[in-house]
């Protein structure tokens, strides 16, 4: 089969896209970004070339119905891949105890380290039994936290303290996470298999779906930063024009597409084809985007996921005039102090995030019939509901289109320019 | 619309102030223009002229039979969604709340617009108007900036003549020089009106709290100069018939506010935070002219020479004397008998910000405390200005003035 | 980064600057009366036949940039009480004047005799100079040039600055050098600009061939720094526009396009408008993202600010007062929005532009406000996409290469989308 692969680097994440032959969508990978871009562009594609391969593992057990199954040893491989990652952790930091830590600790040292990853492996495989609703599968999001937690519990002030623990832990995980490892389908699959007690049905499937040639023909690489992105010059495509062609492909009768990413937003107006005919940015300013959002959830002791769900409570939205993220803080404590329900705010500050998002929209052109809202802050309830508000006020009756895959519109995009320089 | 009790401990108001600022403030809220609408809607083929900030001769379009208008944007009172589209991050925002009062329709019933030289934002958006709205007048204004009065004085009376003679031609009615005379009558009226107000709130600013004075002063953009009259008269009657008790308060002056205005919020939290304001620019228009304008000889004439030889001195006119700057705020606050300045400037406001360091200066040199912050028409948080201004107004009453 | 190719001009400017800022660094010792005034509305003539030097501290502010030092006399000037909001051209100038006031090529400047406060299409300009004299204590002149808000010059207008010119600014002028006027010294200084005018004229429509020989702003600010400086009405300017007019005429014959710092730009790929002042501090970063993508200015508006040539004003010996009013009124930034827009979309006809780009510059409100709206307009008028990208004068912590580089590539991308009829 002759795949292409699309590539979006962005600030928070770096998602990867294959397409088949006939454009179809094969797989999705997503993982978070790093200062070395081949690695996160690798591992992005690494978990899209998986993510396609279960997704031949699927079809393969809807045949012969083992379809649950296929959860189940998904789970268990994206255990084995914490477990492989999580070893070669222990490994860096037990190297770096031998190496730096006074003479005196070195032996309490690792033993503590090693405790907590026993932990850590244990309570990976606690979750792999009995899944929490939400989590980030990204490693450095799960290790991370759990590390935190058991070496608040295993610390010692007096001698290996929380706080040189911690210090290991900063120092390795960097280097784990942009150093190359074995984290492929076929590196892991073999052992999640035999985890789940290796069914013979979904074995086959298995075994048809490591066979699967999808070597990329031909790769498109978008997104920005300071470095330059790790592809020729000819596989490069602006991510402007990636999101305008991403979008197009999922609602082909879209018009004007709304972007709120974490430190910018874009508003793209597209033509009929896909191509971008204007667009306007706010990227010097991070204010209304998902940085902002973050830094209010983080006063609130919140998840960002909460924020949304929290602020569709509000009976009475508070009017909120800045949205400056060096304010945002200070604004939210005032309000609250005096007495503001913390719904209320929320719902202003969301009401207030897409206020920005309208002046940008009607500096690239106004809002056409179909419109298309994609980035993190599209998952956002409040935010959802005060952009159809102030786009039925001043557009008028205006189709929104939100897809749950919307983060990797991006990717999308280059995947399907790489598709058409194939042809 | 809630509004708020002076407070608990002051006397309580005669039916006259409260009928006055109650009709202000609901003037001074109203987003629509009522006002001027009704006064429209009682004589077909009435004309209303709209103006922005700072100085536009109002006489000019009251002489042809415009009720003239103020637009000092929305304040705090209106979400701007189409406003941003036309600027950037490091503009202003009253231009903002300006085209969104006009693209909402709210403007609409204005058949002229003039621009003042302000500044370049105001300047470029008399471009921008001509071409959003083709069929309004609009006409920007260079008032003279040369220091010799007699080329000023011309060159000033050519434009007042030209604006004259385009806005006849837009409400049909060319005004003889027995208008302008009744016109300059009325103003001269209203600008005596306006100093005497200040005047008593200098002399008793607990009689003349700045956030009635200031609604007072805002409805008289809007309506006609004689109505303003009649409520300022009858403000000071009630000012006069119901003292009330002075209060242990710093006395400052507020300086920069001249163009975009602060919200009422703003002007409350300095004053209850234990300052009296005592002289302010705010709607400086308003008292452009510091002297009554002659009404013997001609009267265009006598128009131009008053703003020549008017003496006031703000950061939107050229300062001829090299002293001039450095000595502004020692006179202002000398003649208002004040302890201390408030720089109180509009962000990204080129002619505020751009000013301040000389007046402070000049201010510091001669021994006067100074704090400085910045707002936007639309701030909405005042616990800053709050805490600022009342720090301001204890360690003047500690210290005291050097 | 490799040492800047520069062709002739740029050589033989380099030195006539050079030798400028030398002679200015002695100007006091030789009691040459020094003469500070602004690039639009420079009345360079006026002031040259009174044997006086100009000097524009926009250019020794912009040179500043060019050099890297105004981030720290911007900081300099932030700390001694100036807004973040203000322009940073104003800021850089005090700055530079609190470091003993050395001009951009290292030598002291000398102080002003006088400043002429030409008044012309910037706000800012009076308090530059308001702010100057309270530094110098020297004497100030203002000149009043009313902006052209209905399009056109009125003869009230034309009369109030020629009289300003008779009764204030030539008796100042006269005060400070201690010189008469002398009306023959001036016409022949007109005489000379208008030669000049001729030659910059040809070279600037140079941009309308294909391939274009010259940059129409990167290139043309170094074309356009003699003639809106102290070389206008000197037979030094004539013979540079002279000598560059043969050298851009040369390219052309041979099909050539313009030297950047980074190489010959012959492989041209789009050709485009640009509006707006450039970034100083990043300039020739800034160039090498649009000559890295084959993209050649063919026409600026930026190039117009010291004065407005290509649309038949010359200066006019036989009208001395006159026409130096003539000229500050055509200054660019004292046109109206709707002259400007005109003047865009004029541009992008007769230059035959694929493309046009706003630089919006924080610093300069008498430029950028209102420019979202110029987009639109000459989107509108002409068909083409606008391309609109921020930044500042010579603030580096306003110049994003990222994000400008993400918004051009997206732009000429777009363009070539645009011109295939389906993905690039």
């Amino acid at each position: 089969m002759s795949v292409v692969v699309g590539i979006d680097l962005g600030s928070t994440t770096t998602k990867a896209i294959i397409l088949g032959e006939n454009q179809e969508v094969l797989g999705r990978g997503i993982t978070n970004s790093r200062s070395n871009y081949d690695l996160a562009a690798a591992v992005s594609r690494t978990e899209a070339l998986i993510n396609a391969r279960f997704g031949q593992v699927r079809k393969k057990a809807e045949e012969n119905s083992s379809v649950a199954a296929v959860d189940k040893l998904r789970r268990a491989f994206i255990l084995e891949q914490m477990l492989h990652q999580l070893r070669r952790l222990e490994q860096l930091m037990l190297e770096e105890v031998a190496k730096s830590a006074p003479p005196g600790l070195k032996a309490p040292f690792a033993v503590a380290l090693q405790e907590i990853c026993r932990r850590i492996a244990e309570l990976e495989e606690q979750r792999f039994k009995q899944p929490p609703i939400l989590r980030s599968d990204f490693f450095r999001d799960a290790a991370g936290s759990a590390f935190m937690k058991f070496a608040e519990e295993i610390g010692d002030p007096a001698g290996v303290s929380f706080d040189r623990l911690v210090g290991i832990y900063d120092k390795c995980i960097i280097r784990v996470e942009n150093e190359p490892l074995d984290l492929d389908f076929r590196d892991h699959i073999g052992s999640a298999l035999a985890r789940i007690g290796s069914p013979p049905a979904l074995a086959e499937a298995v075994h048809y779906a490591v066979a699967m040639d999808l070597t990329p023909a031909w790769t498109v690489g978008t997104g920005y930063g300071r470095a330059r992105l790790p592809f020729p010059k000819e596989q490069i495509r602006s991510e402007i024009l990636c999101h305008g062609l991403g979008a197009h492909a999922m609602f082909p009768d879209t018009r004007t597409v709304l972007d709120i990413g974490g430190q910018d937003t874009k508003a793209i107006q597209i033509d009929d084809q896909g191509i971008v005919t204007s667009f306007q940015m706010n990227d010097r300013c991070a204010a209304g985007c998902g940085r902002y959002l973050g830094y209010i959830a983080d006063e609130m002791n919140l998840g960002l996921h909460e924020l949304g769900p929290l602020a569709e409570q509000s009976r009475r939205s508070v009017k909120i005039n800045s949205t400056c993220t060096v304010f945002a803080g200070a604004e939210l404590r005032e309000r609250l102090g005096l007495g503001e329900k913390r719904e209320d705010i929320l719902a202003g500050l969301h009401r207030a995030i897409i206020l920005r998002a309208m002046s940008l929209l009607a500096r690239s052109g106004g809002v056409d019939d179909q419109f298309t809202f994609t980035g993190g802050v599209a998952k956002n309830p409040a935010a959802v509901r005060a952009l159809r508000e102030l786009v039925g006020e001043n557009y008028g009756e205006r189709t929104l289109n939100i897809s749950p895959d919307s983060i990797y519109t991006g990717a999308l995009g280059a995947a399907i320019f790489a598709s058409r320089m194939m042809n | 619309m809630v509004r708020e009790t002076f407070g608990s401990d002051e006397q309580q108001e005669g039916p006259t102030r409260a009928a006055v600022v109650d009709w202000a403030r609901d003037v001074y809220d109203d987003l629509d223009f009522t006002a001027v609408r009704r006064w429209l809607e009682a004589n077909p083929g009435r004309k209303a002229g709209g103006y922005l900030p700072v100085y536009v001769p109002r006489e000019v379009l009251h002489a042809t039979g415009f009720l003239p208008v103020g637009i000092h944007g929305a304040g705090d009172r209106l979400e701007i969604i189409r406003g941003d589209a036309f600027y950037q991050s490091y503009i202003c925002h009253l231009p903002r709340s300006i085209i969104e009062l006009a693209q909402s329709g709210r403007l609409d019933m204005l058949s002229a617009v003039l621009f003042p030289s302000t500044c370049d934002v105001i300047r470029n958006l008399s471009g921008m108007w001509k071409l959003l709205y083709p069929d309004i007048y609009v006409r920007y204004i260079d008032v003279p900036q040369t220091p010799d009065p007699a080329a000023g004085a011309d060159f000033w009376e050519g434009e007042l003549r030209r604006l004259l003679h385009d806005l006849a031609l837009v409400s049909g009615h060319q005004a003889t020089d027995q208008d302008l005379r009744e016109t300059i009558r009325v103003y001269n009226e209203m600008r005596d009106m306006i100093r005497t107000l200040y005047r008593v709130r200098q002399e008793r600013p607990w009689d003349v709290p700045t956030e009635e004075l200031y609604v007072l002063l805002r409805a008289g953009e809007v309506v006609p100069p004689e109505e303003f009259i009649a409520q300022a008269r009858r403000y000071l009657g009630a000012v006069e018939a119901e003292p009330r008790r002075p209060r242990d308060n710093s006395r400052v002056i507020v300086v920069g506010a001249f163009c975009e205005q602060p919200p009422l919020g703003l002007i409350k939290s300095i004053e209850r935070a234990g300052c009296y304001i005592v002289d302010d620019d705010f709607i400086l228009g308003n008292r452009f002219l510091a002297n009554d304008v002659s009404l013997t000889g001609d009267p265009v004439r006598a128009l131009a020479e008053a703003f020549v030889h008017n003496d006031m001195r703000t950061s939107v006119l050229y300062e001829g004397d090299p002293r001039g700057k450095k000595q502004l705020m020692a006179q202002r606050v000398a003649a208002a008998n004040a302890d201390g300045i408030i720089f109180a400037t509009p962000s990204f406001c080129d002619p505020a910000l751009l000013d301040q360091p000389m007046l402070r200066t000049g201010a510091e040199q001669a021994g006067i405390p100074c704090i400085a912050f910045k707002y936007a028409e639309n701030t909405g948080q005042f616990q800053q200005f709050r805490e600022q201004a009342g720090t301001f107004a204890d360690s003047i009453k500690l210290w005291g003035v050097v | 980064m490799a040492e800047a190719l520069k062709d002739r001009s740029m050589v033989l400017q380099k030195e006539m600057l050079a030798n400028y800022f030398a002679r200015l660094e002695q100007a006091p010792e030789k009691g040459e009366p020094v003469v500070y005034t602004f690039v639009p509305g420079n009345l360079v003539e006026l002031i040259r036949s009174f044997d006086a030097l100009p000097v524009l501290p926009e250019i020794n502010a912009l040179q500043s940039g060019m050099r890297k030092l105004s981030g720290d006399y911007i900081m300099e000037a932030e700390r001694s009480g100036h807004s973040e909001d203000v322009c940073t051209y104003v800021k850089c100038d005090i700055g530079m004047m609190r470091n003993g006031n050395l001009g951009p090529s290292g030598k002291k400047l000398p102080k002003p005799d006088l400043l002429l406060l030409s008044y012309t299409g910037c706000y800012t300009f009076m308090k530059w100079f308001e702010l100057l004299r309270e530094e110098y204590d020297c004497p100030t002149v203002m000149f009043h040039v009313p902006y052209q808000g209905d399009g056109v010059l009125e003869p009230e207008h034309r009369e109030y600055m020629i009289r300003q010119l008779r009764e204030q600014v030539i008796p100042a002028l006269e005060k400070a050098t201690g010189r008469a006027y002398d009306e023959e010294k001036l016409k022949e200084r007109l005489r000379l600009s208008a030669q000049a005018e001729d030659d910059l004229v040809a070279v600037l429509q140079a941009g309308k061939q294909r391939p274009s020989p010259i940059d129409g702003y990167f290139g043309a600010v170094y074309y356009v720094g003699p003639i809106f400086s102290a070389f206008r009405g000197t037979q030094e300017g004539v013979d540079y526009y002279r000598a560059l007019r043969e050298e851009v005429e040369e390219r052309a014959a041979e099909g050539l396009g313009p030297v950047t710092p980074d190489g010959p730009l012959n492989d041209q790929r789009y050709r485009l408008v640009v509006e707006g002042p450039p970034n100083w501090t990043s300039f020739r970063d800034f160039w090498k993202m649009f000559s890295d993508e084959g993209a050649v200015v063919v026409a600026s508006t930026y190039t117009k600010v010291g004065g407005t040539y290509d649309f038949g004003f010359r200066h006019d010996p036989n009208d001395p007062l006159g026409t130096m009013a003539d000229y500050c009124s055509g200054c660019y930034t004292n046109l109206n929005l709707p002259a400007r827009i005109e003047m865009l979309a004029r541009y992008v006809k007769e230059y035959e532009a694929d493309g046009f780009l706003i630089n919006s510059v924080k610093s300069c409100n008498s430029f950028s406000a209102g420019q979202l709206m110029i987009l639109r307009e000459v989107e509108k008028r002409t068909g083409i996409p606008g391309a609109f990208i921020e930044s500042d004068l010579v603030d580096p912590r306003y110049f994003s290469a990222a994000n400008i580089k993400n918004r051009l590539e997206s732009y000429f991308q777009m363009i070539d989308a645009r011109r295939r009829g389906k993905s690039a």
